[in-house]
């Protein structure tokens, strides 16, 4: 079993709901972001998503394409991801790591080469944003021949039939975009939302994750009766904007608490 | 008439030719591109379509584009005969309109009122807020803030034509830049917004849409051609940065193979500099803006800044099907420098009084070259896909004027 099956049986088990921060590797310096990625942990993350740093991030918002660049700018790429990942592991064996990135970095390491290298660094699960199905089934086997799940996106515009073709690549959990539009957009229709998630359910037994537009712990908590995982990205990078110097971990440590007593139900 | 009738059969119905193009975007744009896909189709079967694209052509954008035997520059040279096919004199002063009124009428198909696009040298954004104007459409087109300033003239054309025009402040403030940002309006506005591309790059089916709609100026040679010295050329030449112009002119050739087909990239300051825009020569594959193809990028896969003295030629990609005619070796890529397309500028200036754009005096020096070395009953057709109005300011602070 995968390590992110089992955490999602033991949430189930314990009737909780998956927190899942992202945040754009080496932003915004790369010493950052291992003791960023512990807080996380103890402040109650179950999965983290990694960004990969891209220099056309065609499918991010300003916030999330401003935090690539200053990574790129450190000399950030996918060999130095893949690093920080073989660091974190050292000291934590059980949170799994999700990388999200673009399709060129992959490319340009080779498939097969990223694939070992991802599975002996201790990645967990990747979202490739522009590798739709239908380009590619074999770098999904691959994947999965490395015990490494391969995440898909699904959005609000996605047929019945789209949903049934990442259902059947997927593993790990289903990424639901829960707005049209770039990351960080705003407004969250839950009841659009409720309906997608109930189509997607139908077809895959995989848990599914909800992101883009999940900014505090009412939105949080709202996406928790309705899917398996509130995922926060463009939020946690404002909060890391407005932090003091030395105080990031910290800080986020602090608003990632509050969102996980809002989702468990609790009074922080 | 849309409709590939040629042995030669690519795309396949995925959008690949060989291992390049495809679809590499973002599930948040696979419905409106298989939208596009499936309203493109139905237009390719529906005269009425190719009747309104053909009488556009004809009476707005001017069509047929004369071919011109440029004879002093020839035998100045001595060697092959050099012949233009005349692009610059098409309505907006390039090849791109073409394809504007193309994907407009289909935009209109699809009822979509608001038409955005991605600009570098401002010669598409210009295209495109032309044919917006024309058919009563809102229209927005993005350019990187660098392009911006340096192509004030063509944003005020835009501008007049009631286009509004976005700067792009993020990465390198260039045309690739306007594209990614172009896609993050598209996915935010699909429901109204139809995304006419510029180029033949781009997910499925953007190559071969615009491909189509551009190979107007080849199916013209293949009949001007025997009608002006009754035979077809010996070669084809064409300035390459995203290509349109290249495979608007190539595609019809592909199964003359008698015919050359040879595409000119912007050399900048020379290879050896790393300051060009050779992805062809000097790229790898890789997957960018929704297609596999050459590009120029880092041994990390990050995408590289380019050099060109044409803005038009200033792009770290290329369209798939130039990727695929390389490696299947039915068309050659070839480079010329800054220096060498300035000469060749001048040249056509001083000696047949056309003044060229830069991305096509890229074409010319090739041809310049290559006739020197041939005899002269050769034939050598060059693409002179735009006027060069626009490298005014360009040209004339290389010879060191200001206005």
């Amino acid at each position: 079993m995968s390590r992110i099956e089992s955490v999602f049986q033991e949430l189930k088990r314990s009737g909780r709901k998956a927190l899942v921060p992202y945040v754009t590797a080496g932003y915004p310096h790369p010493s950052v972001t291992l003791p960023l990625m512990h807080a996380m942990v103890e402040a109650g993350a179950d999965v983290i998503e990694l960004g990969v740093p891209f220099s056309d991030p065609m499918a991010d918002g300003p916030v999330i394409q401003r935090a690539g660049e200053l990574a790129l700018k450190h000399g950030v790429g996918l060999v130095h991801v893949l690093d920080m990942v073989a660091q974190f592991r050292k000291h934590n064996a059980a949170t799994p790591i999700v990388l999200m990135g673009y399709a060129n970095p992959v490319e340009a390491m080779g498939r097969d080469a990223f694939a070992s290298a991802a599975a002996t660094a201790g990645v967990d699960g990747v979202i490739v944003v522009d590798y739709p199905p239908e380009e590619c089934a074999e770098f999904a086997s691959l994947l999965r021949s490395k015990s490494l799940d391969l995440i898909f996106l699904l959005a609000p515009t996605s047929t019945d039939e789209r949903v049934a073709q990442v259902a059947s690549l997927a593993s790990g959990y289903i990424y639901y975009v829960s707005l049209k539009g770039i990351t960080g957009a705003s407004n969250l229709d839950l009841t659009d939302v409720a309906a997608n998630i109930k189509r997607i359910r139908s077809k895959t037994n995989l848990p599914v994750g909800v992101g883009f537009g999940i900014r505090d712990g009412v939105t949080a908590r709202a996406i928790c009766d309705l899917a398996d995982a509130a995922i926060i990205g463009t939020r946690i990078i404002q909060e890391i904007d407005v932090a003091g110097p030395g105080e990031i971990p910290t800080r986020i440590g602090g608003f990632l608490k509050g969102i996980r007593a809002a989702m468990d139900g609790v009074t922080p | 008439m849309l409709t590939n009738n040629l042995p030669y059969n690519l795309p396949d119905s995925s959008g690949h030719f060989g291992q390049y193009g495809g679809v590499f975007v973002s599930e948040t744009l696979m419905h409106a591109l298989d939208e596009l896909k499936a309203m493109y189709a139905a237009c390719q079967k529906d005269p009425a379509f190719t009747a309104e694209f053909e009488a556009d052509l004809k009476h707005y954008v001017g069509r047929p584009t004369p071919i011109y035997h440029a004879k002093r520059w020839s035998s100045l040279l001595g060697g092959a005969q050099i012949y233009l096919k005349r692009e610059d004199l098409n309505h907006t002063g390039a090849h791109k309109i073409n394809n504007t009124v193309g994907q407009a009428l289909v935009a209109r198909r699809m009822g979509k009122p608001r038409v955005i696009a991605e600009t570098g040298a401002g010669q598409h954004g210009v295209a495109t807020a032309t044919v917006a104007a024309r058919y009563g459409m809102e229209c927005v087109v993005y350019m990187g803030s660098e392009d911006v300033k340096r192509q004030a003239a063509n944003v005020y054309r835009m501008k007049l034509l009631g286009a509004t025009v976005v700067p792009v402040e993020s990465g390198s403030k260039t045309l690739k830049d306007a594209l990614n940002e172009a896609m993050r309006d598209w996915v935010t506005n699909v429901s109204n917004t139809f995304y006419i591309i510029g180029t033949v790059a781009g997910p499925h089916p953007y190559p071969m849409m615009v491909r189509d709609f551009q190979s107007v100026i080849g199916r013209e040679c293949l009949a001007q051609m025997p009608e002006m010295v009754g035979r077809q050329p010996d070669a084809v030449i064409a300035c390459v940065g995203g290509g349109s112009n290249a495979m608007g002119i190539f595609y019809p050739y592909i199964p003359h193979s008698s015919v050359k087909l040879i595409g000119v990239e912007a050399g900048g300051f020379g290879l050896a500099s790393g300051m060009h825009a050779a992805s062809l020569t000097a790229g790898k594959p890789g997957v960018l803006h929704g297609n596999r193809t050459y590009l120029l990028q880092d041994e990390h896969g990050q995408i590289i800044e380019t050099h060109s003295i044409s803005a038009g030629l200033d792009y770290p990609g290329v369209g798939p099907e130039h990727a695929w005619l390389k490696d299947s070796g039915r068309a050659e890529y070839v480079t010329i420098d800054d220096s060498e397309a300035l000469q060749a500028f001048h040249d056509l200036c001083h000696i047949e009084g056309i003044i060229p754009a830069l991305e096509s005096s890229h074409a010319l020096a090739h041809a310049a070259k290559l006739a020197r070395t041939m005899d002269k009953n050769k034939i050598l057709l060059v693409n002179l896909s735009g006027r060069g109005d626009k490298d005014m300011h360009t040209v004339a602070e290389k010879s060191g004027i200001t206005f």
